[in-house]
């Protein structure tokens, strides 16, 4: 049974207690647990359940390389699936729940997958579900689905509750790792003047030194630790972080580091997370090494734990995780953990060591305690069921026939050697060197990162750079900072060889192997790994995603070089021709809240408004979000509803005057002695030709040929044009046309200037539009004559400065007004004021786009999506014969847009007047060559037309012009036929007279 | 994330800064040009692998496009020029070379 001792733990304040429950149990352990330390102190060993076969599972590490420890967080608005009992802090009334099982953790049904194991292979999805065909989408996918996921998402309708910020930051040396390499490059660096930022993950320094009881320049290694931190906090050149973790290393020394500021504070006034966006000059990876469990038959039972992560639990919180342990290695340093529980009053009942003697310093040290070392020997097996109960050994050299004896223990201290963590090496392309020796992969210094200049702007020191005795660790940080003077001193422990050990014992039976786990929570076994070698899986890549080794949410930490050294010997290949999976970041899961950062809620997005904004919303208005802007949809009135609020404005706007919001129209100034050629290359028509005070209609195509906006071109001198752009389109107009300007035409004479938000834009429509301007006061002829359709003139309205566009996209009299945006509110005011008693009335751009139907108006995105030529549309009219060139004349060219078999524009109503689905197919009998549903027509924009009383469509139709009052069917989305019959797209006021009185 | 640096305003800044605009120094073959042009100029893309010439534009910058030469597989930036050439300048050709000796030149 794991315990708290009565002394001891470094990290703990034994007076001040706190309270916690787990699955509902009140618990209580101390500040400065990780509720790992408190789970286990209050006597709490099972922790959740496997993946697959639903198996006990306890805490096996004590670090961010935690598989199994995983636990939902917190409850309603704060609740967090799959945290990491080990990297979380405890405080009072911290909440937790266990995770993957049904109906309790302690038995759970599902564990029956456990018994059905050897029918539940590697890749078992892929071999079973596929037969028969049908059984995939309604009897397997469904109970795949409802076992799959670790944990339960937070529920759909909470919010959380935390906030979350950014940081950028820039520095010449980020050091990754607080441990004693971290700090010692990190002092190194801060000494010779650099800008220097240290992230440790945990909320403690020194890493593992201190637990190990290093001695560092003649003092323990936690008192040499605090002095160097506080040096490094006294200098204003370095910034030092705790609890921040680097999370990624990318591109060009871009770092993201993961501060957890508040998660051991939660309610606190403080951001919970913080994400540190930083450009380094240099990065020094000082993430030292994770151990290897080994492979022995029922490794995976609760009580089975790294030893180092034993050593922590009793060093740091004075936690055994049993009353008599049995450590089992293949190298010296396990023994550390021998002493280390013997010396806190542990019974340590055997080592047992796989090597043939145990001749090291350390070994010496543990026999000289009365520790019984057992060499030459393997765990045979793991007895017990929730829990480790006893091990049989046997000789490591043989298969396990033989059982050589039977220890008692409740908790197995296991060591396979130690891992660099290259990680933060690997994530940008370091490559790494296969340490035959010491049976790692460290980082190749030869092929480190490249950086934005192609030299290497990483290095890895100390552990994670493969060094594993305290001596290099020490002076290895300090020459690759480039300290100057002596690296601190440590005193040497030499360490015998390790012995490469992937499976124990050596020969074990399938039996065995069958039983031995590389990776716990994704139930992955040695066997799996040679099943699928034997299955012809060569590449590491594909063994990964078959066998799912390495992909839980530890992402192999523990499990990958076992699993790759398993897999290596099953192809009969060294373990370097095997290579590694890829490393990708971030180095453990960062929370999605951080990655939003501040963009959450009213400033995920900037809103871009127009000068009339706050008068929209002041009426109630419900808006339409169209790019970045909002514009107002509809104005419902008191109880209204919006279908109602659209009839009413256009009713009100085709009798008597409405007033539109059309400031988000783009508004492109092109301005020069090469103006007129410009736009007649970007215009599909003959622009150059246009007279001063005129304007005209335009279309612009991109190099196919295809649709990409239009608008009204007002001609304002000899050598300016304005052009007008869809709402959307303003700014990626405004790049294209300085594209070419930039890149093509770079010797014209012509500049384009954006002055879309210089200008309020209003439009007043309506029979009575020009009563409403003349009543307002101008000094200009606003008559028919004085002011003509597709004309325009600059002078003032209602003593505000405005230039005048005679120009109509709903048919009716129509004035667009372009006042200056500081007087946008005042220029509407007094249209109201005057427009009274015509009753005027705001309209939206539902209002809009029904009329500019009812006129047969295309609308870019609605008529045109990208694939779709001025052809099509019936706009021939508006391409020009006469240039020898425009952008998108070469695409029309092409044999397929001169095809008489494309579909063109037409209208479309139904026989009974109903409204039809947009986006509605006409079907065909029979496929075509790709075997799809034959199709001759799409619906490209429908609407209820007030104005006629019945549904009016537009769409593109096979042949449609020639097919003028001819019925066709088309089929909704819900697959019933609808009738329409082909019609002239223009329908209200065919001779355009009512635009032009 | 890349870092680049604007030849028009001399601003290094952050990948997010810019606007990637597809590869540099096409020719444009327009109205009258055959088939097989145009379709050079439109959809052909040399998509190498190592020394590649792009376009960018300082979108929020100063607004100007300009052209970078880099290497696709390292990331390695060998130097940014004007948008106004049709071919990789002698000193950016020389930086290549340098770096990338066995490099054949533009074509």
């Amino acid at each position: 049974m794991s315990h708290r001792l009565s002394t001891g733990g470094r990290l703990i304040d034994r007076s001040r207690s706190l309270e916690f429950t787990f699955n509902g149990k009140s618990m209580s352990g101390y500040e400065g647990d990780t509720l790992s330390a408190a789970m286990l102190g209050a006597g709490q060993v099972l922790a959740g359940r496997s993946f697959k076969y639903h198996r006990p599972r306890g805490v096996v590490a004590s670090g961010a390389e935690e598989p199994n420890a995983l636990v939902g967080l917190g409850e309603g608005q704060r609740y967090e699936p799959n945290q990491r009992t080990t990297t979380t802090e405890l405080f009072s009334g911290l909440k937790a729940t266990s995770q993957n099982h049904w109906p309790s953790l302690e038995f759970d049904v599902g564990a029956i997958n456990s018994k059905l194991s050897r029918f539940l292979p590697a890749g078992f999805y892929y071999k079973m579900l596929i037969h028969p065909r049908a059984f995939w989408k309604h009897v397997y996918e469904p109970i795949v689905r409802h076992s799959a996921g670790l944990g339960r998402a937070p529920d759909a309708e909470t919010r959380d509750a935390d906030r979350y910020e950014h940081f950028y930051a820039f520095c010449d040396v980020l050091v990754a790792g607080g441990g004693v390499a971290g700090l010692t490059a990190a002092r190194a660096a801060a000494r010779a003047g650099k800008r220097v930022i240290v992230m440790e993950q945990t909320a403690h320094f020194g890493g593992r030194a201190p637990v190990d009881g290093e001695v560092i320049d003649g003092m323990p290694a936690s008192e040499w630790v605090d002095g160097v931190l506080a040096e490094l906090h006294g200098l204003e050149n370095v910034t030092v972080l705790e609890r921040t973790m680097v999370a990624g290393v990318h591109d060009h020394g871009y770092i993201l580091g993961y501060q957890r500021v508040a998660d051991h504070q939660p309610g606190a006034d403080k951001p919970r997370h913080r994400l540190w966006r930083v450009r380094v000059g240099q990065l020094i990876t000082a993430t030292g090494a994770i151990e290897r469990p080994l492979s022995f038959a029922g490794n995976d039972l609760p009580g089975v734990m790294l030893a180092s992560a034993v050593r922590d639990y009793v060093v740091n919180w004075a936690v055994a995780p049993g009353k008599r342990v049995v450590v089992v290695t293949n190298n010296d340093d396990a023994y550390r953990t021998a002493l280390a529980l013997h010396q806190a009053g542990v019974t340590v009942t055997a080592v047992i060591d796989a090597r043939f003697e145990a001749t090291g310093d350390l070994p010496a040290q543990a026999r000289a305690v009365g520790i019984r070392v057992a060499e030459g020997m393997a765990i045979r097996q793991v007895l017990g069921s929730k829990r480790v109960s006893a091990v049989a050994l046997c000789r490591f050299d043989s298969d396990g026939g033989a059982v050589a004896e039977t220890l008692e223990c409740d908790a197995i201290a296991m060591s396979g050697g130690w891992s660099p963590v290259v990680h933060l090496w690997s994530h940008c392309g370091g490559k790494l060197t296969w340490d035959d020796a010491r049976a790692f992969f460290r980082p190749d210094p030869a092929r480190p990162p490249l950086g934005h200049d192609g030299q290497g702007f990483v290095a890895a020191v100390g552990s994670a750079n493969g060094m594993m005795d305290i001596v290099e660790v020490l002076s290895d940080a300090h020459q690759t900072a480039q300290g100057t003077g002596e690296a601190p001193q440590a005193e040497p422990v030499p360490e015998a060889e390790m012995l490469p050990v992937w499976m124990m014992p050596k020969q074990a039976s399938y039996e065995l192997r069958a039983k031995m786990w590389l990776d716990p929570q994704n139930d992955v076994k040695v066997s799996d790994v040679q099943l699928a070698a034997q299955e012809g899986y060569a590449s590491v890549e594909h063994t990964k995603r078959y066998t799912t080794l390495g992909m839980a949410t530890d992402q192999g930490k523990l499990s990958n070089i076992n699993g790759l050294a398993i897999l290596s010997d099953a192809l009969g290949q060294a373990i370097p021709q095997t290579g590694t999976t890829t490393f990708r970041p971030p180095y453990t899961p960062i929370s999605l809240g951080v990655i939003a950062g501040e963009a959450a809620g009213p400033v995920f997005q900037p809103l871009r408004r127009t000068p009339m904004h706050a008068w929209h919303e002041a009426q109630g208005v419900y808006w339409e979000p169209v790019g970045l802007w909002r514009r107002p949809y509809c104005y419902p009135q008191g109880e209204e509803s919006h279908a109602d609020a659209v009839i009413r404005e256009i009713n009100q706007t085709r009798t008597s005057v409405g007033l539109l919001d059309a400031s988000t129209l783009g508004k492109l100034l092109i301005k020069g002695p090469d103006a007129g050629k410009l736009v007649d290359m970007l215009y599909t028509n003959m622009m150059s030709n246009l007279k001063v005070g005129k304007c005209r209609y335009g279309l612009m195509c991109n190099e196919n040929g295809f649709l990409s906006d239009d608008g009204v071109v007002a001609r304002l001198s000899e050598d300016s044009f304005l052009c007008h752009t869809t709402s959307g389109g303003a700014d990626r107009i405004h790049a294209w046309i300085e594209d070419w300007l930039q890149c093509e035409w770079w010797d014209w004479q012509a500049h384009v200037v954006n002055l879309t938000e210089q200008f309020a834009q209003i439009a007043v429509v309506g029979p009575n539009a020009r009563k409403v301007l003349e009543k307002m006061g101008s000094d200009m002829d606003l008559s028919r004559e004085g002011l003509a359709f597709m004309e325009w003139r600059d002078g003032k309205i209602a003593d505000i400065r405005a230039r005048v566009f005679r120009i109509s996209f709903s048919g009716e009299l129509s004035y667009e007004v372009a006042v200056p945006a500081s007087q946008g509110q005042a220029f509407w005011d007094a249209a109201l004021k005057a427009g009274a008693e015509f009753g005027i009335a705001p309209y939206g751009t539902e209002a809009l786009h029904v009329m500019r139907a009812e006129k047969g108006f295309i609308m870019i995105g609605d008529e045109t999506d990208g694939t779709v030529i001025p052809q099509d549309l019936n706009l021939n009219w508006a391409i020009s014969k006469k240039k020898d060139d425009f952008l998108g004349k070469r695409g029309m060219e092409r044999v397929h847009m001169v095809s008489p078999d494309r579909w063109k524009l037409v209208g479309i109503e139904t026989l009974d007047g109903s409204v039809i689905e947009d986006g509605s197919l006409a079907p065909l009998p029979g496929v075509n060559e790709n075997g799809q549903r034959r199709t001759q027509g799409r619906i490209t924009s429908s609407y209820y037309s007030p104005t006629l009383g019945k549904g009016i469509a537009m769409a593109l139709v096979h042949n449609g012009p020639e097919r003028m009052g001819e019925e066709i069917a088309f089929q909704g989305k819900d697959g019933a036929t609808i009738m329409a019959r082909i019609v002239d797209p223009v329908f209200y006021d065919k001779a355009g007279e009512k635009q032009n009185v | 994330m890349l870092l680049l640096t604007c030849p028009c305003c001399g601003v290094t800044a952050e990948e997010t800064e810019f606007h990637n605009a597809g590869e540099a120094h096409l020719k444009r073959y327009g109205p009258g040009s055959d088939d097989a042009d145009y379709e050079a100029y439109m959809f052909a893309r040399k998509n190498p692998r190592g020394v590649h010439f792009e376009r960018w534009r300082h979108a929020f910058g100063c607004g100007k496009f300009f052209h970078a030469a880099r290497c696709t597989m390292t990331l390695e930036v060998f130097g940014t020029y004007s948008a106004q050439t049709l071919a990789p300048p002698a000193e950016i050709a020389a930086k290549i070379k340098a770096r990338r000796p066995e490099w054949e030149g533009y074509k």
